[in-house]
């Protein structure tokens, strides 16, 4: 086939793509960016404010407070969610029997759909009859009579101590994706290491920290990073269970806001220009975490 | 061989049993309460367990038979009175299956632009199709919108549906990598007895990628039936709602009917569980592929 007609082939096969891309991709970001500097409610036409959607991010107490939410979600689901998806998959992993249906059991919370996750969490947390709190107040009541305690179970929905909290362990539920990497990367370490760094007398706990940890701390990364962005964009959850809003904003966050901003203000611009900050918010915590882990991942095959 | 020795094996079976009732749980509280009439809810202890009608006085309270219940179908009765649920299952089905179908098509085709073909340019485009891959869905959100209603296509499916029709950059990605697997010689076998490229996607490269169909299919068919933002964007009209958006209608206006509300979102999760359960090999293998990106 001449070059010419094997590119003329190879455009017309990709042109999906490509009108997709420019009408999907290339147009919207362009426009946002250039509504990002204006106001716009959809209804009539852009009108350019410059820098005005910026400013008043600075001074936008909702807008903080989503932000802070935001953060402190991410700095503890993150690590949650790492962590409870790598413990199962070390004792996945242990390859003892009833695996197959220990993994499914542990992965199908992850593929139920959020919305029902969300309005099955709801209930769960419910402080009167949900199934959480009836099962703290025997615990409690036994702690309070033995040590002469006050505990009270939480009221996981209407207390905004408690909001992030409950969305921390609804994440934790739903970590059968991650555990599923991790226990395929965990299979993929060669066992001839595990041999030698025993014959090199390393006891369980080295192992696990100088031979498990390097080998697939790709796929740690690769989650890391992925749970990230995820967590900046996080914003159904919250939209179900408290469709007023949580008490004190407690479940207002980053994506929410924005949404609310567009959709339900009509504040077009502002949320453009929000958009566009956690975009570049989102590439520098990714450049930032790639520079700052590139010390703890080993790529096998890079020679060390 | 198993060298793990026998006192670990069993506290890992311990662990293993406590953390599997503690993830199992939210299921059966899900089943459980959509199969009991409110009445039983009044009791602070939950009951969990099927069987025979209790009354929950003090006596059985203390012998425990409070934790039996008989399981009716009352709330799921009032449930799909209240909400017309078989036709947001129905509007669901439609969404997915055009999305499923959209998606197979325009992703194999462009991957197939993107693998078998060779042209000059050809992985820099790819490359910054993957590169876009990090652009959050937020940034163009809003000039999506205004483009559809521009064209008057809010409040229909089209803006849900149509864009499948038009690639989707982790499929085009997951079946190219499938596509490189697909022997040279074939291919080039192919060509010399005379068949068009079209001919050879849909006669060679499609029927050898039955793997790579099947976990497109099963991730954008989860895709739409999870899906929650676009349709609540884009719909208004109730007639037209999918499951996602009816569940939260539901949450919004009947939020305290925990038992119908249970009734509708168990609808809502045993397709999938149903799917899983009849696919399981596809789903672990997809999402390996998703973590291969990295």
């Amino acid at each position: 086939m001449k070059p010419s007609r094997e590119r003329r082939l190879g455009l017309l096969f990709i042109s999906p793509f490509l009108i997709g891309f420019t009408v999907f991709t290339i147009y919207p970001v362009i426009a946002s960016l250039y509504y990002s500097f204006c106001d716009y409610d959809v209804l009539s036409p852009p009108q350019f404010v410059g820098l005005a959607n910026f400013r008043e991010m600075a001074s936008d107490d909702r807008f903080a407070k989503g932000l802070w939410n935001t953060v402190v979600f991410t700095v503890f689901a993150v690590p949650v969610t790492m962590v409870t998806a790598l413990v199962l998959a070390f004792l996945l992993n242990m390859k003892l029997r009833g695996q197959a249906l220990y993994r499914t059991i542990f992965f199908l919370p992850s593929i139920v759909p959020i919305i029902a996750s969300s309005v099955l969490w709801l209930w769960l947390l419910n402080s009167d009859y949900g199934l959480i709190n009836a099962s703290l107040r025997p615990i409690m009541s036994w702690l309070n009579s033995a040590f002469g305690l006050h505990l009270e179970p939480p009221g996981w929905l209407t207390d905004p101590d408690y909001a992030k909290p409950a969305l921390i362990m609804m994440a934790a539920w739903g970590v059968g994706g991650n555990m599923i990497l991790y226990l395929a990367a965990l299979g993929d370490v060669p066992q001839q290491l595990y041999e030698a760094a025993e014959l090199d007398g390393a006891g369980a706990w080295e192992r696990a920290r100088h031979v498990t940890l390097p080998m697939i701390s790709p796929v740690l990364f690769f989650t890391l990073v992925m749970g990230l962005i995820g967590s900046f964009q996080y914003f159904a959850q919250p939209l179900v269970m408290w469709p007023g809003g949580a008490p004190g904003d407690s479940a207002l966050f980053y994506a929410l806001y924005l949404f609310q901003n567009a959709f339900l203000y009509l504040r077009m611009g502002y949320a453009s220009a929000q958009a566009w900050l956690l975009f570049i918010v989102i590439v520098a915590t990714t450049l930032l975490v790639f520079r700052s882990t590139r010390r703890f991942v080993y790529y096998a095959g890079e020679g060390a | 061989m198993n060298t793990v020795p026998r006192w670990r094996r069993i506290a890992g079976h311990v662990v293993l049993i406590a953390l599997s009732f503690v993830f199992v749980m939210p299921f059966a509280w899900l089943v459980t309460t959509s199969l009991q009439p409110d009445t039983e809810r009044s009791q602070l202890v939950p009951a969990l367990i099927p069987g025979p009608k209790s009354f929950g006085d003090a006596a059985e309270q203390a012998t425990g038979k409070h934790l039996v219940y008989q399981p009716t179908l009352v709330q799921y009765e009032k449930g799909l009175t209240r909400v017309p649920v078989l036709m947001f299952f129905r509007n669901t089905l439609l969404v997915c299956v055009l999305t499923v179908l959209g998606t197979i098509l325009s992703s194999s085709l462009v991957a197939y632009g993107f693998s078998i073909l060779k042209w000059r340019g050809r992985d820099v485009v790819f490359f910054v199709m993957l590169a876009t891959m990090m652009l959050p869905g937020q940034v163009t959100m809003v000039p999506v919108f205004t483009i559809w209603r521009k064209l008057g296509a809010v409040d229909t499916y089209v803006p849900l549906v149509l864009p499948a029709f038009l690639g989707n950059s982790f499929f085009i990605f997951l079946f190219r990598q499938f596509f490189l697997t697909v022997p040279r010689e074939l291919i080039e076998a192919a060509r010399m007895d005379g068949a068009s490229e079209f001919r050879i996607w849909a006669r060679i490269v499609m029927p050898l990628s039955v793997p790579a169909i099947a976990t497109v299919g099963l991730f954008s068919f989860l895709g739409a039936w999870n899906d929650f933002l676009q349709p609540l964007i884009y719909l208004a009209d109730q007639t037209k709602y999918t499951l996602s958006l009816g569940l939260a209608m539901f949450r919004t206006q009947y939020g305290s009917e925990y038992g119908q509300m249970m009734a509708v979102a168990t609808l809502m999760v045993v397709p999938i569980i149903i799917l899983f359960f009849f696919a399981q090999k596809t789903f672990i293998q997809g999402i390996k592929t998703s973590g291969l990106k990295g």
